[in-house]
């Protein structure tokens, strides 16, 4: 059996190692995946090794040397796998992309989670973030059928991860994505079209579960 | 409406963020117009090229805002790619100048900003915190001459306008830099042999003064 090039810790829930699943795939990269039980709090000592500074999924483990950080991750496989490349060409849409997918990472995740960890007030406080968030995202959308223009890209790879995560958020925060943000819908669908994004992406409805799980280990359900 | 050609930078005269980027700038030897900015009164200007965070820096060029400053210092390193290189060639050293950017942004301002806002049992844990997160750095620097290894980069700009602010956190939180990261005081010293440095860098005791105000008008946020 060939040795896979590649070795992802990861955890099946996290859209942060799911954006690097994605990127392998999109290149054509063999790699493996170690499940790490990052929420109970057992670490692997690999975990701990290749990522002594922030003990979290996902890492790339490339040969053996780690990479960390899944923005920091998306670069390095876009920089070591040039085709097809997930950045645009100039410079100044690399510049845009980046801006984004930087503005996803302060924002998105954060939102969704007020909504979810929280009950009440607090939720709807998530709410009306969320929607925020999803509207600026909606307005760099555009008319284009990608984040990346005409083709799925570094941009698309951040977000689409995220949003195996809306479901959850539907329901508990008793919204639907696709009344509030069609566009964006359409672009979600899209995606899932894709291969690498059908084979990554958990059902929506098992994050559910696992946030319904969450809540109740602290008391919210 | 025509855009406005060269590069224009909004910016602040004490942000080590908006520095990155002079720094930056310096070191590829180009032109623009420096525009500063009232931070507690912003202008048209800066809101519009900023419309998501509304803060500095933001570079123009021909007219088209880039925001963050380390992704103002890519795209600078991409567009004049002839010269002064900051990130290296090779795809696993970009990552590990990308990795440690990103954790100097994630820990660094916002711990020294606790180190002058708080007092007592918080202020020490703060001083603990501080003096940890530069021991991990100069780990990472090891007995390099710069993070970038023989030459100056983007981890060493990333990080050196920080070390403007040493003086007032030393002073506030009662602790020496020297003592307690000397290899990270000598790196300071041998950038700011660098005039990209020396001429962007803030004088620690204007820094020192700046703290104060800030201190007077105690949860303002820059």
């Amino acid at each position: 059996m060939a040795k896979s090039e590649a070795l992802v810790l990861d955890f099946w829930a996290s859209p942060f190692a799911m954006r690097v699943k994605i990127a392998l795939e999109e290149k054509g990269v063999e790699y493996e995946t170690r499940h790490e039980d990052d929420l109970l709090g057992n670490k692997s000592e690999l975990l701990l090794k290749s990522n002594p500074i922030h003990n979290k999924v996902p890492v790339l483990l490339h040969g053996d040397k780690p990479v960390c950080e899944s923005l920091v991750i998306l670069s390095y496989i876009d920089d070591e796998w040039p085709q097809p490349p997930f950045l645009p060409s100039s410079p100044y849409d690399r510049s845009v992309a980046r801006f984004w997918a930087d503005y996803v990472d302060k924002k998105l995740f954060e939102a969704g989670g007020e909504i979810w960890r929280a009950q009440g007030e607090a939720t709807e406080a998530g709410k009306k973030e969320l929607f925020e968030v999803l509207k600026n995202l909606e307005g760099t959308l555009g008319e284009n059928d990608y984040f990346g223009g005409e083709t799925f890209g570094f941009l698309d790879i951040v977000i689409i991860p995220l949003t195996s995560w809306f479901y959850a958020y539907e329901c508990l925060g008793g919204f639907k994505i696709e009344e509030e943000f069609p566009k964006l819908s359409t672009w979600i669908k899209r995606c899932l079209q894709r291969q690498s994004v059908a084979k990554v992406l958990p059902e929506p409805v098992k994050l559910l579960e696992f946030v319904r799980m969450i809540r109740k280990m602290h008391g919210l359900e | 409406m025509a855009r406005e050609k060269g590069v224009v930078l909004l910016d602040f005269w004490v942000s080590p963020f908006g520095q990155r980027v002079r720094i930056a700038l310096a070191e590829k030897g180009v032109d623009y117009e420096y525009k500063e900015q009232d931070l507690f009164n912003k202008s048209e200007h800066l809101l519009k090229s900023n419309p998501v965070y509304k803060k500095i820096p933001v570079l123009l060029h021909d007219g088209k805002p880039i925001c963050e400053s380390l992704i103002i210092v890519q795209y600078i390193d991409e567009v004049w790619s002839d010269k002064a290189p900051l990130l290296p060639d090779e795809p696993l050293a970009r990552a590990n100048a990308r990795f440690w950017a990103d954790f100097i942004d994630k820990k660094v301002y916002e711990c020294g900003t606790r180190l002058w806002k708080l007092k007592g049992e918080e202020q020490e844990a703060a001083k603990k915190e501080f003096v940890e997160i530069f021991k991990l750095l100069q780990g990472e620097l090891g007995d390099r001459k710069f993070f970038g290894g023989e030459t100056f980069g983007f981890l060493d700009l990333a990080l050196v306008p920080f070390v403007a602010w040493f003086y007032a956190y030393e002073t506030f939180a009662k602790f020496s830099m020297d003592e307690e990261c000397p290899k990270i005081v000598a790196w300071a010293k041998r950038c700011m042999e660098r005039e990209s440095v020396s001429k962007t860098l803030s004088d620690p005791n204007k820094v020192y003064e700046f703290v104060l105000f800030l201190k007077e008008k105690f949860g303002v946020e820059y």
